[in-house]
């Protein structure tokens, strides 16, 4: 059965210095719910808190509605897996995932039975009476994730858990995790702060700096419609470019731009002052080498990734602002040339001093 | 093969350190045996004839004589086997003391919060530096009025009170070196802090817990000032106070009958370290981790 978690005004202070502030927070039932941020943001502070291991200085934590601040971890139907698998060394894989149920004092053919099961959903059969240390590092995180799974939690709680494994071994786990959310239906809280796990697994991410939650939603609202400056280039790869712009002081309407020497006529009016410096954000993929739409001029070429697949170019504006382009296909675009950059209105974000967004 | 293709195949340098390899092993086992001369002194001595002990610096006695072994381990009121057995008894049951609670009290300072941890850490520490005659004449007194002198519990039940603070120092600085993810995912599983100390610490800290109980039982086995303040009645005597026995500083003392006992005497210690020595080295603690 999945729980829903209610966050409300939660606080955590380490003596007088306040870490996380007041955040307020839903998540429904079933949800695949990210935490992202850069390092120390607060996510995992977060995290712990909700699995009981960090106290709660403020604020309320209630799962299906119950307060729990003052509730054992145990007792809160959590099970976590944490980014070092922590996995006890001198128990075999079995008694790992059996000694949780063993200490809850549960039956053993029942404890026999929880365990062949989630050995079974991970595939770890047949390393049961392996110890951790005969395990390679995939191996391990699915141990780890098979002592959650034995206890059979309201919510699953993830701190990080792929950010140790290689590449490859990190887009399959990545996969086989969203199947397993699929397959319990579970609430899942992941953590990390990889954009691109945020962005493949959730179904709502929440981002995170220094204490407060930026924007909450699902992935692609925060990608298409960032609230601020941060969410916008956190989320997305490569990073959204921002551009020094300033609101034209001969227009009225307020819809008139200066970028790059270039005057760019918006579709919205901008919720700013005059004279207030903004900032202007296109993600690299809604630029294109071409004068056919909205024009930031022409660019110098300085650094072209080629990927195969698509082509990456840093360029610098007339002005000397960095520009990132990313282009599909194979480009035959070489470094010291020059491009003109263009964009469609509907794709560009303008931000305001304080970072938040103002069209 | 020719000398001079010999030569090329085995190059100077190879020869060189060859020979200082040599002479290397030559100065090792010639210290090894001026620090082992006294203790193979002392073995051959129990097996000579008391008249040409002191006579001869020769480890290989003119004949062989089992009688210091006999009058040694029956030549007392009680037999040797009586000391062994008290000496065996407090040994072993301070030594399970000093790693019983040793190993909570490291947990506590090491795992869990309490008022005023680091001050009552650093006050145990303190005691490290006072001098065990300075506490001698007041824990006496205490045991005299608590009705133990002349027993075996003033030697044993301290010991279960975590006296020991170097032994806390050293599991302290163990447990700490233990990932705390380890605690916290035994938290998430339910376990209360003593669990945790019993299911995840202790089975993890085998070296150190090999380490103190080896240095302890060592220590209470070798100890002669401790029994010899709170024993005085012979049943109740430790092998050291035994092996006191023999030497009268005012009649003839019986030297082959000490070394005799002495020789045994070395025989659990060797034991004791022979059994536990394996696990010092067993056992990294940190192999479920990631990192």
């Amino acid at each position: 059965m999945a729980s829903g978690i209610t966050l409300e005004k939660i606080q955590k202070r380490y003596g007088a210095l306040p870490v996380i502030h007041g955040v307020d927070l839903k998540i429904e039932p079933g949800e695949f719910t990210v935490f992202v941020g850069p390092s120390g943001c607060g996510k995992s502070t977060l995290l712990r808190m909700i699995a009981g291991l960090e106290e709660i200085s403020g604020g309320e934590l209630r799962i299906d509605g119950e307060r729990v601040n003052e509730t054992a971890p145990s007792k809160r139907g959590i099970a976590m897996v944490f980014q070092s698998y922590a996995l006890y060394p001198h128990m075999s894989v079995y008694k790992n995932l059996s000694f949780g149920l063993e200490t809850a004092g549960m039956k053993k053919p029942e404890v026999d039975a929880r365990v062949k099961k989630a050995a079974d959903i991970l595939q770890i059969g047949p390393l049961l009476q392996r110890k951790p240390k005969a395990l390679s590092g995939g191996q391990r995180q699915r141990v780890a994730i098979g002592r959650a799974i034995v206890r059979e939690p309201r919510i699953f709680l993830f701190d990080e858990p792929l950010s140790n494994l290689d590449a490859e071994l990190r887009v399959q786990m990545r996969v086989e995790l969203s199947k397993l959310h699929q397959q319990l239906g579970s609430t899942m809280i992941y953590v990390t702060h990889d954009q691109v796990e945020a962005m493949t697994m959730a179904d709502k991410i929440v981002v995170l700096r220094d204490g407060r939650i930026m924007q909450a939603g699902r992935p692609l609202d925060l990608y298409n419609d960032p609230a601020n400056q941060f969410v916008a280039g956190f989320i997305g790869s490569p990073k959204m470019n921002f551009l020094s712009a300033k609101l034209d002081e001969t227009d009225a309407s307020h819809r008139t731009i200066e970028i790059a020497g270039q005057r760019i006529e918006l579709q919205k009016p901008l919720a700013a002052r005059e004279g207030e410096p903004l900032t202007f954000g296109l993600r690299p993929e809604h630029i294109q080498p071409q004068d056919n739409a909205l024009s930031l001029g022409s660019a110098s070429v300085q650094l072209v990734e080629h990927l195969g697949g698509s082509t990456v170019v840093y360029a610098s504006t007339q002005d000397g602002q960095p520009a990132t382009v990313l282009l599909e296909g194979q480009r035959p675009i070489r470094i010291g040339e020059t491009i003109p950059l263009s964009f469609h209105p509907s794709k560009s974000h303008v931000f305001g001093q304080d970072g938040r967004r103002v069209c | 093969m020719t000398d001079a293709t010999h030569a090329l195949l085995a190059p100077p340098k190879v020869q060189r350190s060859a020979f200082k390899s040599i002479l290397l092993h030559a100065v090792l086992i010639l210290c090894s045996f001026g620090m082992l001369y006294p203790i193979l002194w002392m073995i051959s001595g129990s097996f000579r004839p008391q008249e040409e002990l002191f006579g001869t610096s020769s480890l290989i006695p003119s004949a062989l004589d089992l009688g210091g072994y006999v009058r040694g381990w029956s030549g007392l009121q009680v037999t040797f086997g009586r000391f062994f057995w008290n000496s065996l008894v407090i040994s072993v049951l301070a030594t399970i003391g000093n790693v019983v609670g040793c190993s909570l009290a490291a947990f506590a300072f090491s795992r869990l919060r309490f008022a005023g941890r680091n001050f009552w850490f650093a006050l145990m520490l303190g005691t490290l530096m006072l001098p065990y005659h300075v506490v001698l004449i007041p824990q006496y007194i205490l045991f005299l009025h608590l009705g133990w002198v002349n027993t075996p519990l003033p030697l044993i039940v301290p010991k279960y009170l975590a006296t020991d603070a170097f032994f806390i120092f050293l599991m302290v600085q163990f447990f700490r070196g233990i990932p705390k993810e380890l605690d916290e995912a035994a938290v998430m599983d339910g376990c209360s802090p003593f669990r945790i100390y019993w299911k995840i610490m202790l089975p993890l800290s085998l070296p150190v817990l090999a380490t103190a109980a080896i240095f302890s039982f060592i220590w209470t086995w070798d100890d002669f000032f401790g029994p010899l303040i709170y024993l005085s009645d012979i049943n109740t005597y430790t092998v050291q106070l035994g092996l006191r026995s023999f030497v009268d500083s005012t009649g003839s003392s019986d030297w082959t009958a000490l070394f005799a006992m002495s020789n045994l005497s070395l025989i659990p210690v060797f034991l004791f370290f022979l059994f536990f020595q394996r696990l010092l080295i067993e056992g990294i603690a940190t192999t479920g981790m990631k990192r």
